[in-house]
């Protein structure tokens, strides 16, 4: 199959960019996407030219590295699918696709359609973590955990940290990465004893990093690849006004 | 003595706490003032570095991704054994500590095996207390899956992402130190050389692979956590980032490598699908608890597999191994699956594949309870083949996945470096000539978490440290070498991209020193690497500058020591004229294709000295002692 490429080529974080054409003829469609742009960068090194720069790792969905836009949705068309794991069936013979990396304040461009999203470590360094050293566990089954409430939690835990639901906002939140952390936790006993103070300080590390406000459009969870859903945002506006309300805001302001 | 494995003396079960006891200690006030490296952020590297922050080291942790929580143990889907015999099937740490050492045909430290099961039983409880969402009962208890190579239910697991949950709990730990201030995590940063003074390790070269930048880092010991080398074959089930060059590098100062023919080819992959082909998908070994494994009885039926009655199906793993059936361990299960298509009964258009085939498992359990099982696993499938294996059966097939060998290490996961310590899969320790499903979790784990914070602290107690600064003209040698190596890369300006000697060394390695191996086809290979190697270094094209971001460049010198890998691999398997484990000589098997051992002349570690470029490397030796296991033959009939 026949495919037109439309892409963002920026060298670096200080010069600006501007999308580039790149026709590629002989597509298998059992290829994946990211296969498809391996092709395409074999090809720019034989001609010399710069390749595309893009995150990638495991290829298997899972590692959170991948991820740009593919005519105007965060990892393309599919749901809950990460563009490694897209393929090439999907798309028609002759299609243009236009890709662009996340775009969030928040995200600087590295280059091409990489961004740097160190801004989600900070927010899991403000509390998304139970405070346990190593030693100092029960045994396993102490503490029963319904079966439910674990799949709850796993449900929430199976966040990538992709960005996608970043980029798809047009607030740039996010909302729905930091709820899914919060709820994670907030879902199993372990969680509980830092719950109110997790919320206020991870609620606080996003907005200091520039994430916007989540106004419930709803997009985030359209795009999410893990198909995470918009009542973890609930739960941890939930936790986090019980919180501002039981506890002294200070911790707030530690993020 | 060079490869003084230092075990511990006494009975087995209480080595690790003579060891321990034995060890020196730091005094809780001075950790602060020792400093430490931490190479990777894997289920290894991102334990050892969180505890060690908790215990109040300076730690310096560094991955190249751009977190470390994408470290290649997210991909581990199946499980983590420990043998808590919550399932009151019989299993205790004695038995998870035989399965092992048999498992791994017999070339593994006895030692540290025992310490291993030891030790699982106090990361289940860890990983629970940091919030790891594992599968659980109705009751609220912990459920367990069965594994291949087992006869017990001792592998507990989180959905197919149990990796990406023991990971995160890591992870979370790690970052609840960077928020204390204990340590620092640097991530896109690729360490590409070590640095020795006096005989110790002290440190690294990193390049920022943002920048370009070219730095040193000192510390009073360096730890590697830097995972395995799967992609010496091209085409595998690790991640497109995953590399030797840590310990490639640091073999090159000094650090002995062990059996690095030791490689597992995992049974259950999805099948190459063309010459594009990226990497390999691997379908988590739980499969096999529900699926059946077949091919036709016919050389070359086409049939669509529904057309094909079931007296025309061969259940090849269950007629040949009764006992274990679907659940024999993978290097048999791998190269039973070889041998059919071998025989022309392969299935798919490349006749390299066989059937998992889950109809009886539907029909026994239900779509839902099937689904909570495997949904995420279901759903992989079809998204890469197209094909929804809730109606056709899955196409399978063999691939690289993990490996046994690495750099050698004693019972403290000490290096033949001083103050160079390797953990998790980067090291050879634990696993024998084949690695269990569900234990390189284990291992990475007890390693991190467990071993590596004690061991550390007695080697930092009992070694004097003089202050050293970047100045060290060690640090400007490594720079330059580093600096060196870019400089050679950049210069080819050659015809090939970096991938195209990349894939031309994965068919070599994957032709010859794959799932079979015989003297006369290593000989090739051995011959052939170095020709491809010197082509490397003529004609690759690697454009742009050190100083920007540049992912050719990166690949470039990974790839550059792979073609270094691959020729002592291939030389380490010629050497080893037996058949065990992972490593299968065709010279050596029974009349129906098994494996055949000679303990005689290799009950034996091998560890290879680097010698210079050129230079043949030296061969060790550490001989293995059983004294609680014997050697048997290995049958899972
Ligand atoms: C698809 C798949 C499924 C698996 N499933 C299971 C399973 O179900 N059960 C099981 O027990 N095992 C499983 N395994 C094996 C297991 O996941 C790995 O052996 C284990 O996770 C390795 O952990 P590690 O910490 O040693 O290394 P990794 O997790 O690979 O981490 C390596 C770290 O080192 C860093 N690094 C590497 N090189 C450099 C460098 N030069 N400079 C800086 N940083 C560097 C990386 O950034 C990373 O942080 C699976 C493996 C694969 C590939
Ligand atoms: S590359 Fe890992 S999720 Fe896409």
């Amino acid at each position: 199959m026949r495919i037109v490429l439309h892409i963002w080529r920026q060298k670096n974080g200080r010069s600006s960019g501007k999308m580039v054409r790149y026709e590629l003829p002989d597509i298998n469609s059992h290829m994946s996407f990211l296969e498809m742009l391996d092709v395409l960068n074999e090809r720019l090194i034989e001609k010399g030219e710069d390749p595309v720069a893009f995150d990638h790792d495991c290829r298997e969905g899972i590692c959170g590295m991948c991820g740009f836009v593919i005519n105007g949705t965060a990892h393309g068309p599919v749901r809950g699918t990460t563009v490694c794991q897209l393929h090439m069936r999907h798309f028609q013979d002759g299609e243009e696709l236009y890709l662009e990396p996340w775009r969030a304040k928040a995200f600087p461009v590295i280059k091409d359609l990489m961004v740097d999203r160190g801004a989600f470590d900070r927010i899991i360094a403000a509390g998304g973590y139970v405070s346990v050293s190593t030693g100092s566990a029960p045994d396993g089954n102490a503490i029963p955990i319904p079966k439910d409430n674990a799949e709850l939690s796993m449900d929430a835990a199976a966040c990538i940290a992709c960005g996608a639901c970043v980029a798809a906002c047009p607030n740039a939140s996010a909302a729905l990465f930091t709820a899914a952390k919060i709820s994670h936790l907030a879902l199993l006993p372990q969680g509980e004893p830092e719950r109110h103070q997790r919320s206020l300080r991870m609620v606080a590390q996003a907005n200091t990093e520039g994430f916007g406000a989540c106004s419930n459009v709803g997009e985030c969870e359209a795009v999410c690849p893990k198909k995470i859903t918009l009542e973890n945002i609930a739960r941890m506006f939930r936790d986090y006004i019980g919180a501002s309300w039981t506890r002294r805001p200070a911790g707030a302001s530690r993020g | 003595m060079r490869h003084n494995p230092r075990i511990p003396s006494g009975a087995v079960e209480t080595m690790w706490d003579r060891c321990r006891f034995e060890m020196k200690l730091v005094n809780p006030a001075n950790k602060r003032k020792y400093s430490v490296i931490v190479v990777g952020s894997g289920l290894a590297g991102g334990a050892g570095a969180a505890t060690m922050g908790e215990l109040g080291y300076n730690v310096k942790c560094f991955c190249y991704q751009d977190s470390a929580r994408r470290a290649h143990s997210i991909a581990a889907q199946g499980g983590i054994n420990a043998a808590k015999n919550y399932q009151n099937d019989g299993d205790s740490v004695w038995r998870l500590f035989y399965d092992t050492v048999k498992g791994g045909d017999f070339r593994a430290r006895e030692a540290n095996v025992y310490r291993l099961a030891q030790l699982s039983l106090n990361i289940i409880d860890q990983c629970v207390a940091q919030g790891v969402p594992f599968a659980r009962e109705y009751g609220g208890m912990l459920a367990n899956r069965s594994f291949g190579g087992a006869q017990v239910s001792r592998t507990f697991y989180a959905r197919g992402q149990t990796g990406q949950q023991l990971l995160l709990g890591a992870y979370q730990a790690l970052m609840r130190q960077v928020d204390a201030g204990r340590v620092k995590m640097f991530p896109r940063a690729e360490m590409l050389d070590l640095i020795v003074i006096d005989g110790k390790a002290r440190g690294i070269v990193t390049r920022d692979m943002v920048s370009g930048r070219i730095e040193s880092h000192l510390a009073d010991a360096v730890v590697l956590g830097t995972g395995g080398y799967g992609n010496v074959f091209y085409l595998s089930t690790n991640a497109k980032g995953c590399n030797a060059t840590a310990i490639w590098r640091a073999y090159k100062r000094g650090a002995d490598f062990a059996n690095p023919c030791f490689t597992q080819i995992h049974p259950t992959c999805i099948p190459v699908s063309g010459e594009y082909q990226s990497k390999l998908t691997l379908m988590s070994e739980s499969l096999r608890n529900d699926g059946r494994i077949w091919v036709p009885v016919a050389k070359g039926d086409k049939r669509p597999a529904s057309q094909i009655p079931e007296q025309e199906r061969d259940y090849f793993l269950e007629r040949r191994y009764p006992s274990f059936g679907n659940l024999a361990p993978r290097d048999v299960s791998s190269r039973a699956a070889k041998m059919v298509c071998d025989e022309g009964r392969g299935v798919g258009h490349t006749g390299l594949g066989v059937y998992l085939d889950f109809a009886d498992a539907f029909q026994r359990l239900g779509r839902a309870t099937m689904d909570e099982r495997y949904g995420n696993l279901f759903e992989m499938y079809e998204q890469i083949t197209g094909e929804d294996p809730h109606s056709v059966p899955m196409r399978i097939f063999p691939a690289s996945h993990y490996t046994m060998g690495g750099l050698w290490v004693d019972y403290r996961l000490m290096s033949t470096i001083p103050g160079l310590f390797v953990i998790g899969e980067a090291n050879f320790s634990d696993h024998g000539a084949n690695r269990l499903g569900a234990s390189a979790l284990m291992q990475g784990l007890a390693d991190g978490y467990f071993i590596i914070p004690y061991t550390l602290g007695d080697y930092l107690a009992s070694n004097k440290f003089e202050k050293v600064s970047t100045d060290h003209p060690a640090c400007k040698e490594a720079e330059d070498n580093v600096n060196g190596i870019t400089r050679r890369l950049l210069g080819v300006n050659g015809r090939h991209t970096v991938d195209h000697f990349h894939r031309e060394l994965g068919k070599i390695m994957w032709e010859y020193c794959g799932m079979a191996r015989n003297a006369a086809g290593l000989q090739k290979a051995l011959a052939r690497i170095p020709e491809l190697r010197d082509e490397f270094w003529r004609d690759v094209r690697v454009l742009g500058e050190n100083e920007e971001l540049n992912q050719s460049l990166e690949k470039a010198g990974r790839v550059a020591d792979f073609l270094e890998l691959g020729e002592l691999l291939c030389l380490d398997a010629l050497e080893r004229d037996e058949s065990c484990g992972g490593h299968f000589r065709e010279e050596h098997q029974t009349a129906d294709g098994e494996a055949i051992r000679n303990d005689e002349r290799f009950c034996h570690v091998t560890a290879w000295e680097h010698r210079g470029p050129g230079v043949k490397p030296v061969q060790h030796r550490e001989p293995l002692e059983f004294h609680y296991v014997l050697p048997s033959v290995r049958s899972y009939k």
